[in-house]
């Protein structure tokens, strides 16, 4: 912490640290009580009342009776989801945001432009339109939970878009290439061996944004019918509540975890080009 | 296609045909026809069934049902329910922000605090509904604690949790999260030689925020607001999850539009909601990207 106010460093001045800790604190215990009401929720015994660890202990060690398959099905399909939307961004945002970088500079709004659109379109609007997309996909390709994944390529665009291109912002792209270039190299080697590396942490970045959005997204898969983490919940949540919310409580952990990684990545690009 | 390559790497004077082919256009047409496929044809037809009835012939009668005092109640919760969650959301997350000032951006609270916000503000959802059931729900913590400890019903007048009133408090909750993310960058560009200038000429912290930092800040504080209202506007899970039966907001009215084919005697209901919510995203992002513009001077 940086002390005294104002003190350690002339600028911006700094708040008291009465009021720093006096405005976390209280936000941060208004924001805690939901959290710990699911964490006590969780411990009730029942009717008896007092409480016991005896449904955590049911979830951890997967001792769930067979009518809640649905919930292992359901982690299966997001997890399966998550993948899918990750190999689609790879395959086909990445390629582009290096071709307008390096040989197309005048698509560059352009490209900002869609891959930002989807934040002004709801999601509650766009499934409106994908129901007859999917009524033709599924007698095309069948119903297959996969499919859901090239509307999830939609929503994580503007997430992914960002993570990708600060990177590309931050290393000199052309530079890269025409030194790659001049001294020999072919394209596939450039991208390969120069560009991706170099790329790498705005991919990861870009990756593990795009897993919690997946993992987190109900309204499109709900709408079209179709089974994932958080539809699952929602059906668990009406036989048992208990159940759901301890798997959501472990979700969210798992989130937590993940955006922790995103941050210390995205500490990675910023030492490197500073 | 001009756009070979403008340092001439790739060959030139062959065939215009060759250029053609070479062009480094073609590497961008998997996505543009991914994107027509699945961003732009979805929102074309949510757009366009608006305007056609049941057996498929054009019709203004469902774009017309939007001055039905049903929908028009539900645009008016919705437009509400934002702006009001958006206004709260808005001035706890810059009052945070602003607490966060000085500390290392490395350091281990800000570190703790962007992800928690990350996952808060868009990981949120069904587990928003879960979490405020347990928490003000009929059996909820502080529910019980209200009623068994301070002897206070707060559900005296009935139960609202479920009712537009009760998604003010998730909302909130999702808000503040996302308001800190966005405003967060903004309260950083603030120059410190603009202190050390106000602070030369006598000024104290007082007229720096006065004179100096609200009005630099205020374009950006005026555009996390918007995405704000666009953000909550645009929710849907917290409140599907919350109620399987409501029609409060515009996004349940869509919901029950498309899962009951008829309401209000029209089919294709669904299409002329969509329309009305994409109008109202249209204003708030064109205002947004107003204000983004002159927030933008301040931020070479």
């Amino acid at each position: 912490m940086s002390g005294m106010p104002g003190a350690t460093r002339t600028g911006v001045p700094t708040p008291s640290r009465l009021a720093r800790w006096g405005i976390l604190g209280t936000v941060g215990l208004l924001f805690a009580v939901p959290i710990v009401a699911m964490v006590e929720f969780t411990l009730r015994r029942g009717l008896e009342g007092g409480y016991s660890l005896d449904r955590w202990i049911t979830v951890l060690t997967f001792d769930l009776g067979p009518e809640y398959r649905v919930l292992g099905q359901a982690i299966g399909n997001s997890l399966v989801l998550a993948a899918a939307t990750v190999a689609l961004m790879l395959v086909l945002l990445v390629p582009t945001m290096i071709v307008v970088q390096l040989k197309l500079p005048q698509l560059r709004r352009v490209l900002e432009f869609v891959c930002l659109l989807p934040i002004s379109i709801p999601a509650i609007v766009l499934v409106v339109g994908l129901a007859p997309v999917y009524g033709v996909i599924s007698r095309a390709a069948g119903s297959g939970v996969w499919t859901l994944a090239l509307a999830y390529g939609i929503i994580v665009l503007p997430f992914a878009y960002r993570a990708v291109q600060s990177n590309l912002d931050a290393i000199d792209v052309i530079t890269l290439t025409e030194a790659a270039r001049s001294l020999g190299a072919s394209w596939p080697t450039v991208i390969a061996r120069v560009l991706l590396p170099n790329l790498r942490p705005g991919l990861l970045a870009g990756a593990f944004i795009s897993v919690a959005v997946v993992l987190g997204e109900f309204t499109i898969a709900s709408l079209l019918n179709r089974q994932n983490l958080q539809t699952a919940l929602v059906i668990v949540q009406k036989d048992d509540p208990f159940i759901a919310v301890i798997v959501t409580l472990i979700s969210l952990l798992v989130a937590v975890g993940l955006l922790l990684v995103i941050g210390a990545i995205g500490r990675g690009t910023t030492r490197r080009t500073s | 296609m001009s756009t070979a390559d403008p340092r001439g790497t790739a060959p030139r004077g062959s065939a215009r045909t060759a250029g053609f082919i070479a062009s480094p256009v073609w590497g961008v047409v998997p996505f543009a026809l991914y994107v027509l496929l699945f961003l732009g044809l979805p929102t074309a037809l949510a757009l366009g069934t608006g305007f056609v009835d049941g057996e498929g012939a054009f019709t203004l009668d469902n774009v017309a049902a939007l001055a039905d005092p049903f929908v028009v109640s539900g645009f008016t919760t919705s437009i509400v329910l934002s702006a009001v969650t958006a206004v709260v959301g808005a001035v706890l997350g810059a009052l945070v922000c602003y607490a966060l000032i000085g500390t290392r951006p490395e350091g281990p609270l800000r570190s703790g605090i962007d992800a928690v916000s990350g996952v808060l503000a868009q990981f949120g959802g069904v587990m928003l509904a879960f979490a405020f059931v347990a928490t003000i729900g009929i059996q909820g913590f502080i529910t019980v604690l209200l009623r068994d400890r301070l002897g206070i019903d707060i559900f005296a007048d009935g139960v609202w949790l479920y009712e537009a009133p009760g998604l003010v408090l998730p909302y909130i909750y999702f808000q503040v999260p996302l308001m800190i993310i966005i405003f967060m960058p903004a309260l950083e560009a603030l120059k410190p030689q603009w202190a050390e200038a106000s602070a030369t000429l006598g000024g104290t912290t007082a007229t720096f925020w006065w004179r100096i930092g609200f009005p630099v800040l205020a374009p950006s504080f005026l555009g996390s607001l918007l995405l704000l209202f666009a953000n909550a506007f645009s929710s849907y899970a917290t409140a599907a999850a919350l109620t399987s039966q409501g029609q409060s907001i515009v996004p349940l009215q869509i919901r029950a539009a498309l899962t009951s084919e008829t309401l209000l005697g029209r089919e294709n209901l669904a299409g002329a909601l969509a329309l009305g919510m994409i109008v109202v995203m249209a204003v708030v992002m064109a205002l947004y990207a107003l204000l983004q513009r002159r927030a933008s001077r301040w931020q070479r």
